[in-house]
């Protein structure tokens, strides 16, 4: 089913790697939940030849961009924004989509070092982009030490807010603006958790700060 | 989200030239894709502008020019806007998220479009989004909505906190289009609603915002922006104030003051500056001077507080200025 989604984003057929994560890894749950959406799919729009493909295909725009270490280059429809890309096309499914409306901060990533919202961010915007994910933070099996203080201070209930409270902070500590609690809670205001686990974020960014810096 | 041809023009001269009827200019998207997605703007044609030469800060001849591609944060943080004129990078420090400020730029902020919940939602009737459809705003929720420079028509407020300093400050817009180069007060750039609210700024169609250019402040005037509204951070005003006082002493010479979250537009008060200048810099010369800031509102049903809140907050602002300098 890999092989089935991705075929259609590189036609060459070339495994992928994207930064330290190889797409090789056996079959995951995600990766069954998609071959059923991607048979659906096949089955009630062929993807060539289908008016619909076609038509799309005239206006797409090809974007270079560097994701997480790699060299990466996408043919698309001018309406897909940065957030559709890494979750449908580069299978990058860490970066969640919350309200896709740019207001909850779930799909922040960093492009070229700035923390942004990916889902308000078109992909056609970002040719000669660096792009740099939640799957791009870890070094190697060690995970950033963002990741590890959000475990020990149970940053976190159910996670759907995390990779992007973890990629916001990241960028807050790099600002330099996280000198005290207030500051934190402000520049941290634009990602929501609906679990509410706001004491235990502060917590980890807190002790991340000190071993960055 | 409609369809749109997406094209990246290569300098000023050919975004004007390729803009027109149907053609959004794209800069920092905070706006534009948000309200594509809604489909409550749809474009046929998207200009992505992100590439043209309309960055930098200057303070050539004591003017501090604002190039309309950089971004609310950058601007924020530069020192010459922090020394300068404080009370806008407050007023931009003040607006969204950390994100969003990282996004968005300083042409695409002054145009940024109402948050009204029946222009947002095109099921909702708006003549705003669809003239002459009505306005559900007069007798819906109303809260967040304006109490001053309404009309019949509309009753949506300017959201900018960026725009009420700008105007306090006496800011103008460059804009170049097909016709040339003019600049523009900012203060008269944006018109009220009347019977034509989908008519928001003296912009001509295919002309784009360039440059911000802010006059000098003088150093012995003291400043602030303050901001009022439901949660501390990432959220719109209710109210704002952005004043600009001049003192001898403890005579206020000169007063600039403008309001935000109040009107359709952002809203300067000569009234109250009136009020203000000439009298000594006391509580109860502010007290008298708000007064006279809401003269003319029109509350609606869900924000009959607004007048009040907005009293408050200018009084509050002008005692701040003690703190300030």
């Amino acid at each position: 089913m890999w092989i089935i989604r991705n075929l259609r984003w590189h036609p060459s057929g070339r495994p992928r790697t994207l930064g330290r994560m190889t797409q090789y890894e056996g079959i995951t749950r995600r990766g069954l939940l998609g071959l059923v959406g991607t048979t659906a799919a096949a089955a009630a729009v062929p993807l060539s030849g289908g008016s619909a493909a076609a038509q799309a295909a005239s206006g797409d725009v090809t974007v270079r961009m560097t994701v997480n270490g790699a060299d990466t280059s996408l043919t698309e429809d001018p309406r897909v924004t940065l957030l559709d890309a890494l979750r449908d096309r580069l299978d990058l499914t860490g970066t969640k989509k919350g309200c896709d409306r740019g207001q909850c901060g779930a799909c922040t990533v960093h492009v070229d070092g700035r923390r942004v919202v990916s889902c308000l961010t078109l992909l056609a915007t970002l040719d000669g982009a660096t792009v740099r994910t939640i799957e791009g933070m870890a070094d190697g099996d060690r995970p950033h030490p963002l990741q590890r203080a959000f475990v020990e201070h149970d940053g976190l209930q159910c996670g759907f807010c995390t990779s992007g409270q973890i990629m916001s902070a990241a960028a807050v500590i790099q600002e330099g603006g996280a000198d005290t609690d207030a500051e934190i809670r402000e520049r941290m205001s634009g990602n929501i958790c609906r679990c509410s686990a706001y004491p235990g974020i502060l917590a980890a960014i807190r002790q991340a700060r000190a071993e960055i810096r | 989200m409609r369809e749109y041809t997406f094209e990246r023009p290569r300098s000023v001269d050919e975004a004007v030239r390729r803009s027109g009827s149907g053609t959004a200019f794209l800069a920092g998207g905070t706006t534009l894709v948000d309200l594509m997605k809604l489909e409550v703007m749809t474009p046929g044609r998207v200009l992505d502008i992100n590439r043209l030469p309309l960055r930098g800060v200057d303070t050539t001849g004591g003017v501090l020019r604002i190039g309309a591609l950089e971004r609310m944060s950058d601007v924020a943080a530069d020192p010459r806007v922090r020394h300068g004129h404080p009370l806008l990078s407050r007023a931009l420090e003040l607006s969204a998220s950390g994100q969003l400020r990282n996004m968005a730029s300083i042409g695409g902020n002054l145009l940024q479009r109402t948050r009204c919940g029946y222009f947002r939602d095109v099921t909702t009737p708006c003549n705003k989004r669809q003239p002459g459809s009505g306005c559900p705003a007069v007798e819906g929720e109303n809260r967040m909505h304006a109490v001053l420079g309404t009309s019949d028509s509309c009753v949506a407020t300017h959201p900018s906190d960026l725009a009420v300093a700008l105007v306090a400050l006496d800011a103008k817009v460059r804009l170049t289009g097909a016709d040339g180069v003019r600049t523009v007060d900012l203060a008269d750039f944006y018109l009220l609603p009347g019977g034509t609210p989908h008519l928001e700024h003296d912009l001509r169609p295919g002309e784009l915002v360039t440059d911000v250019l802010v006059p000098r402040l003088d150093r012995a005037s003291r400043s602030t922006y303050l901001k009022v509204r439901d949660r501390q951070s990432f959220e719109f005003a209710l109210a704002s104030a952005a004043v600009v006082v001049r003192r001898d002493g403890d005579v206020i010479r000169e007063a600039r003051v403008a309001v935000g979250g109040m009107g359709t537009r952002p809203w300067r008060l000569p009234a109250v500056e009136k009020a203000l200048a000439g009298q000594r810099a006391t509580e109860a010369t502010y007290t008298a001077a708000a007064a006279k800031a809401v003269d003319g509102a029109r509350p609606l049903r869900h924000n009959a507080f607004k007048p009040e809140l907005m009293k408050r907050t200018l009084i509050r602002a002008l005692l701040e200025l003690e703190q300030t300098r």
